[in-house]
């Protein structure tokens, strides 16, 4: 009972933390709502026994990627939404950027209701990789991502490469020009 | 209740209590060795050769007036010097520092001397840890002021390129030990090579530890690396506006890091509680005397060495120390397969 009740905590206060990050007008307040949420989805995958996950959520999202958001928006000194302002010029507000919104977000609802009717008869998928000892363990998923998974995985790397170069790429553009 | 669940409870409590202690004893001990190397006395006059200046720095900085400047974040300039000193504490919490001990017999079962023992004892510290950056970057940017903002800015980048060197010579032990709970670690660092050396792991990774112990300077913003609260640069940096207990918390925190900082270092590179002369129950005496040398080498550094360019401290961590930090692991890699082949 108790594991229930600390669910549904941890799982209201990031579905609550997430809403609050797109309903802060301070970036700052956003970024760290981002991270209690980040938090909370840690807290998540230690009750489902993976605190390998966990910690690596913790490494990768709070620790090193959030802080690099929280630095380019120190060095910005990205001053506060003022509403008023953004109503008329922000192209977010179009109506064609509205309804390509709106047909995606129904998308979503309608993805998460299938995803949660047709996961009742679940529970062969953690059993695929053998009992729930071994799923947790830091040898066993090391083993999986770098033999079965391992094309997935470069791709992933080169994905995140090419972003890198094109960041590069673009920040060179002006001055040097060469 | 319980009798091992009272000694449980009693081992945590203790671990607590020490960590409070270690920040008050290391203010007094870097005063005290400061003045040594300075050659003056430092701290005198309260109590005999100044040993209770800790309790007079504290309660003065608790009678002190809290300010909070007009322009300041009212949410993140309190929260701020929270996050720091609970990510400080809470860093802590799979560290263990001594054997098993059933406490002279008194235990029917034996019981862990540390908080608690996860299998990814190593990571849970690391992330913690990473977590402390927040505090000082919140401070800096909610201060509202200039100085404040630049040792923030300042703390978010040096920790970021350092916190890379950390963990890839952390992956070297992790590679040798073959886990990574921290227990196992200093499990398998006991007896001894040859018959007279002890069998640490500092011996076979000598550039690891030296790369774990700049990479833990910097990650506690000690000097030659301080420059998020240079003083002679930025007033006293991301804490310039802060007074009272809320400031008292930042170099609280900084010193509890660097406990946990030179208590990795022991669990992962200098066999723990494991030594010569002495039985296992009373490893933790080791412990505490091997802690005791890295923090001693943290302020003798600290008073000797002067600090850094900013520009020569992020053209070090990424030119230098992190290539260094990726050849041991790659190297480290290769050796252990081949001699476990």
């Amino acid at each position: 009972m108790p594991e229930t009740l600390i669910f549904y905590a941890l799982s209201g206060f990031a579905i609550g933390a997430s809403a609050m990050v797109i309903g802060q007008r301070n970036p700052m307040y956003s970024v760290m709502m981002l991270i209690a949420s980040f938090g909370a989805l840690a807290g998540l995958y230690v009750q489902l026994d993976a605190p390998f996950v966990a910690v690596a959520q913790i490494i990768i999202y709070a620790g090193a990627i959030m802080v690099l958001f929280l630095f380019v928006v120190m060095l910005l000194n990205a001053p506060k939404e003022d509403g008023s302002e953004w109503d008329r010029s922000h192209p977010l507000r179009q109506p064609a950027v509205v309804r390509l919104g709106g047909l995606l977000a129904s998308l979503l609802v309608v993805q998460l209701g299938w995803a949660l009717l047709s996961a009742r008869g679940l529970g062969g998928g953690v059993a695929a990789f053998g009992d729930a000892e071994t799923v947790s363990s830091v040898r066993v998923l090391g083993r999986v991502l770098f033999s079965e998974y391992v094309f997935a995985f470069e791709a992933t790397s080169i994905l995140i490469l090419v972003a890198m170069v094109g960041a590069v790429v673009l920040a060179r553009r002006e001055g040097e020009g060469s | 209740m319980d009798l091992l669940l009272i000694a449980q409870l009693g081992v945590i409590g203790l671990t607590f209590f020490m960590l409070i202690n270690a920040s008050a004893i290391l203010v007094l001990a870097e005063r005290k060795i400061m003045g040594f190397m300075q050659q003056r006395y430092g701290p005198y006059l309260v109590g005999p050769h100044g040993m209770l200046q800790p309790f007079a720095d504290i309660i003065k900085l608790l009678m002190k007036e809290e300010l909070r400047p007009k322009g300041a974040d009212k949410w993140l300039f309190t929260l701020a010097p929270m996050l720091s000193i609970t990510a400080a504490f809470a860093a802590f919490a799979t560290v263990p520092w001594g054997a098993e001990t059933t406490l002279f017999g008194l235990l029917d079962e034996p019981v862990k001397l540390g908080v608690s023992d996860v299998n990814v004892g190593i990571l849970v510290v690391f992330a913690i840890t990473s977590m402390g950056v927040y505090g000082i970057v919140l401070a800096g940017w909610a201060s509202n002021s200039k100085y404040s903002l630049f040792g923030g800015l300042r703390a978010s980048a040096q920790m970021i390129s350092y916190e890379l060197s950390y963990a890839t010579s952390l992956a070297a032990v992790i590679l040798l030990a073959g886990s990574l709970s921290l227990r196992e670690v200093v499990d398998g660092q006991s007896g001894v090579w040859l018959g007279f050396i002890p069998s640490w792991y500092i011996f076979l990774q000598p550039v690891g530890f030296i790369i774990y112990m700049i990479a833990g300077v910097a990650e506690t913003n000690r000097a030659p690396f301080d420059f998020p609260e240079a003083e002679q640069e930025l007033v006293a940096g991301y804490n310039t506006e802060y007074s009272s207990v809320r400031f008292a918390l930042f170099p609280q925190a900084e010193y509890i890091n660097m406990t946990t900082m030179a208590a990795v270092a022991t669990d992962l590179y200098l066999g723990g509680w494991h030594g010569p002369f002495l039985p296992p129950e009373y490893g933790w005496i080791w412990f505490l005397l091997k802690v005791g040398a890295i923090l001693f080498t943290y302020i003798w550094v600290r008073w000797t060495v002067p600090r850094y360019r900013y520009d020569q401290l992020m053209r070090f961590g990424w030119k230098w120390l992190f290539p260094a930090s990726v050849i041991n692991l790659i190297v480290t890699a290769a050796l252990v397969l081949y001699f476990n082949a």
